[in-house]
């Protein structure tokens, strides 16, 4: 028996998170360097399990562990990843290690940063979460899924309620939650209606997947399964809870948000939605295109009329992850490459544009944007991290985005060349309001009310960014440190699809 | 040694980049340093290009110093590098003006690190897109030079600089969306970015057939796609109507920016029409080609003009861009309607050597502004005057530079002019009649910057105390004096250049 890697990813958060809370509340320090040992203990093992799938050019589910969980209802515990999941587990790394990073709080009264009140509490409640997100990008059973995402839900409303943005958190929690719940309530429905359709007595995927369900079934049971989870995504016309609930989230929660819920939401649709009933997923591919070219331009449009800085991001995630959405809407090679390398791109550089908003905001207590100005002076490493996220953002060639994106566009092409053409529009509206941004905020004069009141970064926050930097320009440079290994995930897909 | 001859093209292309790391993990207050670096760094791609230059074999047919390296797989595109008589001639002007700019830039002063980084990097960006084979390539190279250019007009620009940097941002992605659009539809038909590959199998499919599963023909989808690539081309060139971006950015741009600017960036719109638009679309140039000679035509009678129009010395030297880079667009169209007779190959080698003399002459009349601007903090033309006798050598330099760009015989303006009326003329002859027409305002436009700046009555202001005018010194000197041997040089011996270029035109159409 190898070294069970996956089950100690998953599990690693969650044990810190019961040690944390087992910790005396006053001993500060000493929670966050659990937590933030722990986040480093999962990022590098995580990024072993990436390493080895790509060196060693495998393809299909690695990894693979399987333990009785339920054994009279066929459930079983079975965890491993293929070369769609690997870069996910490998970003719920990184995303938790940087968010660790940012949210460590140094306990000094001019000038507090990260995490102040009760550090204890919300740090288990972000491993409990992590956990979750760990468990479903590695989960093969489909009760287990379910298990993991249910996980990983719940925390954020806690996270959202007690540490979010006083104005608006007990309504974004609340609506967050409530759309999730729906979301993944539908989608629970139609996971059993497989279940038992199939006839297996099990939930393992991987039976699932040959179970060669009737057409009838597939098109009937595809929307539920996969909007439900969609709404987790980000799709639109189901996206409003996103904006909201990033806005209200606090810093690192919108990183773990924006940067890996969101990827739940749409690979769970993958998997369970696309992989499940793939007849289904071909009979509806027209109404999911449309969904997510509207959410391309449309999230676009109302990112660039922002003023909140922190809105404007959220809504960006909105038009981004439509681009997701849109290479799955294509089901053909290139598109469903695409956006197993947009899911991990955008989560990079999501998390690093809410990493930002955080430290200006933390700082400048605004998020107005006509009302900042000149922080690049004082922050320049933020503001480097802010237009590097930015050259990502508007798809420039060089950096993850463009490898993302491009791809997307031709597996579009493929199908609907009309969505293509209108999809594109979205780059334009990006370039603008990313550039306008930049130079609001972190470029012109600094209003008088900020002088001396805004205190440079802390090395933490400066090896977060570098981190995440380092990720986007490193798959940008050279696509194919991620490519060959999506492929591999895309050809299972594929295969599924009936070589479509 | 063998490492450096086989791969000499990549070693141009990226060692600006080290070179903008290098100076990265320098400290920022040894400004000094930087700026040394800078410029030392910049004068290896300078020479390698000589080498290249010097070993390049005009009569072999097809590129040359190919290298090819994989780089997205998946998608079939690869780092094809290579070059030919006219992409070579372009990495020259390249390679020589970005020393010059650096060295030129040794007056800035705010934040000289990102400064000097961003120019390396901007010298990478255009060079790639000289040297690429590959379609996604040229795209990643076309895109990546933006964003330095973008910053160093906002951050080292002028009063009006968010404005105008924004303006060019805006106009050049806007305009590039149609080429993306473009360059996805080649590799969704051909699955690879291959320049070549693709060059040989657009062209060969036939225009009535119906184009894939949808109800437009070949002919069609190949007509919009000309004009997707001609806008995303005629914005950077700039063309009339879409120059409207460029008095901006050049008014607002600092001094060695508005020198690459115009040096340099502007003919990559023109490389794109000659490397992209011409080979892969011979019937539709053909056929559109009285439009494009219009927009041309346009573009030289409208930018004398609105040149003749200005008081702002650096808007008068912009618009002055719009005016000769329509010639180069004028050769092209004639190309496009005769390819293949002697008269288009002679307004081919008119529009190749103009691009590389209008970057010549204008990156030295942008410089030239610079250097008075720096010492009377004013560009308008109305507060100067009389300053011949403050400043006899810059205006002797001045003069030299105005003339070449007006097209005096003897310096290389007037060659590269004559040969693409001379081409065009038989092909195009009313709009080519026209053209001349404009010519003459250049003269006009030309000889009221002069007449301005140094004849006249004396403005005292400049003549005593604090704000006496200075001298152009020897830095400044430096930089110009390469630009006006080549001038010269080449005004009186075109031959070292022009058998380059004719022989890669008579080999490429």
């Amino acid at each position: 028996m190898n070294f069970p890697v996956l089950s100690v990813i998953v599990f690693t958060p969650m044990a810190a998170a019961v040690l944390m809370l087992l910790m005396p509340a006053e001993r500060r320090n000493e929670t966050r360097s659990i937590a933030l040992a722990a986040a480093t203990f999962a990022l590098i093992l995580s990024g072993w399990v990436y390493y080895q799938y790509l060196v060693n050019h495998m393809a299909g589910y690695q990894f693979v562990e399987e333990y009785n969980w339920l054994p009279a209802l066929g459930m079983k515990l079975i965890f491993g990843v293929d070369g769609m999941s690997a870069p996910l587990v490998l970003l719920t790394g990184i995303v938790m290690f940087t968010g660790v990073l940012i949210s460590w709080g140094i306990d000094d009264e001019h000038a507090p940063t990260g995490i102040q009140d009760r550090p204890r509490e919300f740090f288990a409640f972000l491993f409990i979460l992590a956990s979750g997100v760990f468990g479903v990008f590695a989960s093969l059973d489909l009760f287990m899924l379910f298990f993991f995402y249910e996980i990983a839900v719940f925390p954020m409303y806690l996270l959202i309620a007690i540490w979010g943005w006083v104005k608006t958190r007990e309504y974004a929690a609340m609506k967050l939650t409530l759309y999730l719940f729906v979301g993944s309530v539908v989608a629970l429905v139609g996971a059993l209606a497989m279940y038992f359709k199939a006839g297996f007595d099990s939930f393992d995927m991987r039976l699932l997947e040959q179970a060669n369900f009737p057409v009838d079934f597939q098109i009937g049971w595809f929307l539920p399964v996969f909007l439900g989870f969609a709404v987790l995504g980000g799709i639109w016309p189901f996206h409003n809870w996103s904006p909201d609930g990033h806005v209200a989230a606090p810093t690192a929660v919108s990183m773990f948000h924006a940067g890996v819920l969101m990827k739940l939401g749409a690979f769970a649709a993958l998997r369970v939605g696309i992989m499940l009933l793939p007849e289904g997923a071909k009979y509806w591919s027209w109404l999911i295109m449309t969904f997510a070219a509207v959410a391309v331009v449309y999230g676009a449009y109302i990112a660039f009329v922002q003023t909140d800085f922190k809105y404007m991001v959220g809504f960006s995630s909105v038009s981004h992850m439509g681009l997701v959405m849109l290479g799955f809407s294509t089901l053909n090679r290139q598109g469903l490459l695409g956006s197993g390398v947009q899911m991990f791109s955008h989560g990079v550089m999501t998390a690093l544009f809410f990493a930002v908003v955080g430290m200006v905001y933390d700082r400048a207590h605004t998020r107005e944007i006509p009302e900042l100005g000149g922080m690049g002076k004082i922050l320049p490493f933020a503001s480097i991290g802010f237009i590097i996220g930015g050259l990502v953002s508007m798809g420039m060639p060089g950096f993850s985005g463009f490898i993302a994106e491009f791809p997307i566009f031709l597996g579009v092409w493929g199908r609907q060349w009309l969505v293509a053409v209108v999809a594109s529009v979205s780059i334009v509206i990006t370039a603008a309001y990313i550039m306008r941004n930049i130079r609001m905020v972190f470029f012109g004069n600094m209003p008088e009310k900020f002088e001396g009141h805004i205190s440079a970064l802390t090395a933490l926050d400066k090896v977060a960014i570098v981190t995440l930097c380092a990720f986007m320009i490193g798959i940008g440079l050279f696509p194919s440190l991620m490519v060959p290994m999506v492929q591999t995930g895309v050809d299972n897909i594929l295969r599924l699809l009936g070589g479509a | 040694m063998d490492f450096i001859n086989s791969h000499l093209l990549s070693l141009i292309l990226f060692l600006p980049t080290v070179a903008a790391l290098v100076i990265f993990f320098l400290p920022k207050d040894e400004v000094k340093l930087i700026r040394w670096t800078a410029f030392a760094a910049s004068l290896i791609p300078f020479a390698l290009s000589v080498v290249v230059w010097v070993n390049f074999k005009s009569d072999a047919s097809g590129f040359q110093f190919e290298e090819n390296y994989p780089w997205y797989d998946a998608i079939r595109s690869s780092v094809h590098l290579g070059v030919d008589g006219l992409s070579l001639t372009m990495v020259v002007l390249t390679t020589l003006l970005t020393p010059l700019a650096i060295l030129a830039s040794f007056s800035i002063t705010d934040r000289v690190k990102p400064y000097m980084m961003l120019f390396l990097m901007l010298e990478t960006g255009m060079l790639g897109v000289f040297m690429a084979l590959d379609l996604l390539i040229f795209f990643v190279f076309w895109e990546i030079g933006l964003v330095p250019m973008y910053f160093l007009i906002n951050q080292w620009g002028s009063a009006n600089r968010n404005y105008a940097s924004l303006k060019f941002m805006i106009y050049t992605m806007g305009g590039s969306l149609g080429l993306l659009l473009g360059i996805q539809l080649l590799g969704v038909l051909f699955k690879t970015f291959d320049l070549q590959t693709i060059v040989q199998g657009w062209t060969s499919l036939s225009s009535s057939e119906t184009f894939g599963q949808t109800f437009f023909t070949i002919g069609q989808v190949k007509a919009v796609a000309f004009w997707a690539f001609v806008i995303a081309f005629a914005i950077k060139v700039p063309v009339w109507p879409f120059h409207t971006w460029l008095p901006d950015a050049h008014t607002e741009a600092p001094t060695a920016g508005s020198m690459i600017l115009a040096g340099v960036l502007l003919k990559l719109g023109a490389y794109g029409f000659l490397r992209l638009v011409l080979p892969l679309y011979p019937e539709q140039a053909q056929f559109y080609a009285g439009a494009l000679a219009f927009l041309a035509v346009a573009a030289i009678v409208f930018g004398a003009f609105a040149s003749y129009g200005q008081t702002d010395f650096k808007r008068l030297v912009a618009y002055s861009s719009v005016n000769h880079m329509g010639f180069v667009l004028l050769g092209i169209a004639a190309a496009a309607k005769a390819s293949g007779t002697l008269d288009a190959t002679i307004a081919l080698n008119g529009a190749v050597l103009q691009m590389f003399n209008h970057g010549l002459s204008a990156a030295g009349m942008f410089f030239l502004v610079g250097v008075i601007y720096e010492r009377t903090h004013t560009r308008n033309l109305n507060e100067f005057g009389g300053l011949f006798p403050l400043v006899p050598v810059y205006g002797g330099i001045l003069i030299f530079t105005s003339m070449a760009s007006l097209g005096l015989p003897g310096l290389n303006g007037f060659i590269s002019e004559f040969l693409v009326v001379r081409g065009s003329w038989p092909i195009l002859t009313v709009y080519t009649a026209v053209a001349m027409l404009g010519l003459l305002f250049t003269g006009a436009y030309i000889l009221k910057g002069i007449k301005s700046v140094l004849h006249g009555p004396l403005n005292e202001h400049w003549a005593h105390g604090e704000h006496k005018l200075t001298e152009i010194n020897t830095r400044e000197i430096l930089v110009m004096a390469p630009l006006m041997a080549l001038i010269l040089v080449t005004g009186v011996w075109p031959a070292w250049i022009l058998d380059v270029i004719n022989k890669a035109m008579v080999m490429l159409f």
